[in-house]
């Protein structure tokens, strides 16, 4: 009897042995692929934080001085440009400008590092059509509507969703849903069209982009006052699926849950677009494979040796004769005082605060964090369904999915690389940016590798790179009250003009190209040019 | 004498005895793979996995039923039945996946022969567990069904576990079907050695041996199975496959007919290509004064460039094809070279491996013609290659005076998509013509002529087997069932033509 319990235990072991070296086999932890984890300069940034700069050892003249080079910044410069009003400078903290419109690029493609899509513009964005048309992307008109270059209209199939298994097209999937699902998604649906229609008293359409064009009437500016998560639920939206398509739609362009942000700019999300445009292409985005780099590139290359990178701007003041900017160059670590008779502040309402004193405090203002990942794939993604898309979303994933670096040059199938998104909204702004800070590079690897490869096995060893990009501060958040409320008393008088997409509580191409143009045209009247 | 030394014999029995549990882990394990095995290659093979998977393993558990039902009709002799029924399994199991896939394209009742198999494993493994209890109990075990069923357990999650992280990705189907074989075999072997010599196995220890060897060998030989069972897949001998970066390319043969395919779509039949090709070249070069340059778009296999080259005036033709291993394959072989007669190696021929869509964006200079023949548009990067902003940058390519030929799908199964080409190509700045052809091997083809200005409705046609100068006009006569119809511009924005290429095709074929 004894001895057959020792083979049983013998056997047991042998059998545990045998198990573990399977388990280990299957389970060990395959290298991760390489690439680096970078991000905003974070010592410039909190250098700005810290002060303690040497006072100005030079002095200048310049009659505008634009700070910060991200979309506000350029179109400001841009403006400046396009009406013959050549004398100016463009001061970046960074090496490069573009701010979130950023991209980098290896042997397979470029690729975005965040903004990476343009909507059609709306009949009201005429500033934004024009440099469109400028850029050759806008090459015409038919029946009184634009025509845009089909080769930077996002190529069929823009959008799939992976629900249940399979690729469907579109964001909401089709089949598999309740009957509360369909009468939620119709009603839902319906509410956002006649939003889109709605004109106020004034003429303006209820939701316009940029928004700045939207309708003064009480019963719309109202709803920024209450959160678009208890809106749904007031009008009893409670179809998960319908739930979870506005979530998607909230982090998507805002970086946050709908309970955070106002149902004014959630609506606006839904019924805010209108593109105006020849050949039945309303509907649809501009992109390409570095994402809106492409449009930040075009306008920085106007403005040439105007722009000087690697400066940072660590004081705004008035004077007798208009404003003195102090800013420290990085390279040569000496601080200038620049005497500008109009200054546009194109940054962020965080930093812009905390260098101009007057400006007051950025207390309002909340900004979501995000994480980017730029994956090269030896192979393009497949799965179950409709075929790959440029935008590829997942209902069983916490990011935002992909869009496909590739989709707009190539025909041939074969690597590509991936740029997949996940904002940081389910916590704190502050905890996230601590999560985003103190996590190892390591670890944010696996959550990149893990989600992308739940939606498709077929990528198993076909990740060959994976670069990681932070934003901390990656954009403002419209929070209840924010849009029409905070936002709104961020006005100084001139020479100081503001120009940034923090102004609108919206962080969108839209919104910060047309406060940029209006801090130029601002500036330019204060100075009596005429183009 | 028994009562006199108990313990002896017990002992001696110690080392069948964990053989025997040892067996009843493998067992399990190979079982429950074999059952996955089944299920998966029933989903590959007739998809929809929900259904495979539940009717595979509720066939299995029932045979096992039956199998455990069955084992009390065995009165003596378990440990040889035990033995034999191990040796069985690992030949059924072992050859399982190799003789599904082989068997798949060439019998006509494959749910037969898989439900067939998937009962017959799961009979043997149903009569091997009680038959090894009742061993077991032989051997005064205590626990016996309690220690037999907890490693039939644990095999089972082995094998759960192992299947999708380690077997699929490493091993493929069909080895992994060996390599548990191979386990059943030599579990069977192992306790054959273990039992006392004067037990007269001898017959069962060949037979293991031998079937041990013909495991190993299926193993070794897994790629060359898989191979066959491909070549199966076609109606003819294979005589050639490779899969190159952009395809599978594979070419068969059955007396003259050679015949190539592209991930397994029907590119030409040498019986009929000429038909498809003389009715692709001719109407667009005999409507061209003297053509001297001429671009071929796709056609790596020569044979659009062979009815080119039997224009005297040629000069210098241009062709453009993404995929090397093609032009390589038919500009290389004496077979296919015979058959395109030298084209993509006569001097005056310059072949470019590109994408076909970068390339004429890039491209400079001007030809008198034009022949695009590149595959159907079966998916979006193909159809990039069908669409306004494709033709527009073409059309920057055609000399003045210049005519282009387009291959455009069957009018007949899919007159949207084929009008969507015309409408296409009328958006694009072209005046078109369509005509089409009958190809045997293909059907009702169609294809449509493009050109700046009017295209003239008289060509001075060179004579083929197919086209003359008086069969040439019957080409353009559409009857009611692919007559002209209202369509949409193919734009890379929208890609009607995919979808609706897709749609006819799949009402076609049902």
């Amino acid at each position: 009897m004894k001895a057959d319990r020792r083979t049983l235990l013998g056997l047991a072991t042998g059998a545990a042995v045998l198990g573990g070296t399977g388990a280990a086999l299957a389970f060990g932890e395959k290298p991760l692929p390489p690439g680096a984890l970078m991000g905003a300069d974070l010592a410039r940034g909190h250098r700005l934080g810290r002060g303690g700069f040497p006072p100005p050892s030079r002095e200048e003249q310049v009659p505008v001085v634009i700070a910060g080079g991200g979309i506000a910044g350029l179109s400001a410069g841009w403006t400046l440009a396009g009406a013959g009003f050549d004398d100016f400078r463009l001061l970046e903290l960074e090496d490069w400008v573009g701010g979130n419109a950023r991209a980098r690029r290896n042997a397979t493609s470029a690729y975005p590092l965040g903004a990476h899509y343009l909507p059609v513009a709306n009949a009201e964005a005429a500033d934004l059509r024009a440099l469109l048309a400028e850029l050759g992307i806008i090459t015409g008109e038919a029946d009184g509507r634009p025509v845009y270059d089909p080769t930077q209209l996002c190529a069929d199939l823009q959008e799939r969703i992976f629900w249940r298994g399979r690729w469907q097209e579109g964001l909401i999937p089709a089949t598999g849903l309740s009957s509360r699902d369909r009468s939620d998604l119709d009603r839902f649906a319906a509410a956002m069209t006649a939003f889109s229609a709605a004109i106020g008293s004034d003429g303006k359409p209820a939701f316009a982009t940029p928004i700045a064009y939207s309708s003064t009437d009480a019963a719309w500016r109202d709803l920024d006052r209450v959160s678009f998560a208890d809106w749904l639920d007031a009008q009893n939206y409670a179809s998960p699926l319908l739930r979870a398509h506005v979530r998607y739609g909230m982090r998507d362009d805002y970086g946050s849950e709908p309970r955070d942000v106002s149902a004014w700019a959630g609506i606006h999300y839904f019924a805010g677009r209108r593109g105006l445009a020849a050949n039945g292409a309303g509907d649809n985005v501009l992109t390409w494979p570095e994402g809106n780099a492409r449009l930040a590139n075009a306008m920085a290359a106007r403005l040439g040796d105007r722009i000087a990178g690697g400066r940072i701007v660590h004081r705004v003041a008035r004077t007798d004769t208009g404003v003195a900017v102090d800013h420290f160059n990085v390279a040569s670590g000496t601080t200038t005082r620049t005497h500008a008779r109009a200054v546009v502040l194109a940054m962020p309402l965080f930093v812009a605060t905390r260098i101009c004193a007057e400006l007051g405090d950025a207390r309002a203002c909340s900004y979501a964090p995000w994480l980017v990942a730029n994956v090269t794939v030896d192979r393009m993604p497949e799965g179950a369904g409709v075929p790959l898309a440029w935008d590829n979303v997942s209902t069983t994933s916490d990011s935002l999915g992909y869009v496909v670096a590739t989709h707009q040059s190539r025909s041939v199938p074969g690597e590509s690389v991936l740029t997949w998104y996940m904002p940081l909204s389910d916590m704190a702004p502050a905890s996230a940016r601590r999560l985003l800070i103190e996590r190892p590079a390591a670890d944010w690897k696996r959550v990149v590798r893990d989600d992308l490869l739940a939606m498709h096995p077929e990528l198993d060893g076909m990740l060959r790179h994976i670069e990681l990009w932070r934003w901390g501060h990656a954009m403002i958040r419209p929070t209840p009250g924010y849009v029409w409320g905070a936002a709104r008393t961020f006005a100084p008088a001139s020479p100081l003009f503001l120009a940034h997409s923090d102004l609108s509580g919206m962080s969108l191409f839209e919104e910060a190209h047309w406060h940029g143009v209006q801090a130029a045209r601002g500036a330019m009247a204060h100075l009596g040019h005429t183009a | 004498m028994a009562e006199a030394d108990p313990a002896a014999p017990r002992l001696k029995l110690r080392a069948p005895a964990g053989a025997l549990l040892l067996s009843a882990f493998v067992v399990a394990t190979c079982g429950l793979i074999y059952e996955l095995l089944a299920s998966t290659i029933a989903s590959y093979l007739l998809g929809d996995s929900v259904t495979q998977f539940s009717t595979v393993i509720g066939t299995y558990l029932f045979a096992m039923g039956i199998g455990s039902w069955c084992s009390r009709y065995v009165k003596r002799d378990e440990l040889r039945l035990f033995v034999r029924t191990e040796l069985l399994i690992a030949v059924l199991g072992g050859c399982s996946a190799a003789a599904l896939f082989l068997l798949f394209p060439l019998v006509e009742y494959f749910r037969l022969v898989l439900y067939g198999l998937v009962l017959a494993i799961g009979f043997l493994v149903g009569l091997e567990i009680p038959l090894l209890i009742r061993i077991l109990r032989d051997f005064d075990f205590r626990e016996t069904v309690s220690s037999v069923l907890t490693f039939d357990y644990v095999g089972a999650l082995a094998a759960s576990l192992l299947f999708p992280l380690v077997l699929m990705p490493y091993l493929g189907m069909i080895r992994t079907a060996f390599a548990f074989g191979i386990a059943n075999a030599a579990v069977a072997f192992a306790v054959l050695l273990t039992l006392p010599r004067a037990g007269g196995y001898r017959g069962e220890k060949i037979a293991a041996l031998v079937i041990l060897a013909g495991l190993a060998a299926g193993f070794v030989a897994a790629d060359r199975l898989q191979r066959l069972g491909e070549v199966a897949s076609y109606a003819e001998p294979v005589i050639y496959a490779k899969s190159s970066r952009y395809q599978r390319i594979v070419l068969t043969r059955r007396g003259d007919d050679l015949r190539l395919y592209l991930n397994g779509n029907l590119q030409f039949s040498s019986r009929d290509e000429y038909r498809y090709h003389e009715a692709l070249v001719h109407p667009a070069l005999g409507r061209v004064g003297d053509p001297r340059r001429v671009l071929i778009l796709g056609g790596g296999d020569g044979l659009a460039a062979r009815e080119v080259f039997r224009h005297p005036s040629v000069e210098q033709v241009t062709l453009v094809d993404l995929d090397p291993a093609m032009t390589a394959l038919f500009g290389a072989t004496p077979q296919l070279a015979a058959l395109n007669r030298g084209s993509l190696t006569d001097p005056r021929m310059t072949v470019v491996n590109a994408d076909g869509f970068r390339w004429v964006r890039e491209a400079e200079g001007q030809f008198d013609a034009i022949v695009i023949d590149f595959p159907d548009p079966t998916d979006y990067s193909i159809g990039k290659l069908y669409t306004q902003s494709f033709y527009a940058q073409v059309r920057r390519l055609l000399a003045p005076g210049g005519v282009m030929a387009v291959q455009a799908t069957s009018p007949l199964v899919a007159p949207t998509a084929y009008w969507t080409v015309a409408t296409t190509l009328e958006a694009s700045g072209f005046a078109t013509r369509g005509y089409h052809a009958y190809v045997p091997s293909f059907g009702e083809w169609g294809f449509l002529l493009a050109a700046a200005e009017p295209i003239a409705p008289r060509a001075d046609i060179l004579e083929g087997r197919f086209l003359t100068a008086a069969t040439e006009p019957l080409l353009f006569a559409f009857p009611p069932d692919m007559a002209r119809r209202p369509t949409q511009v193919n734009r890379l924005d929208n890609q009607v033509l995919v979808r609706a290429f897709d749609r006819e095709w799949a009402g076609y074929e049902g």
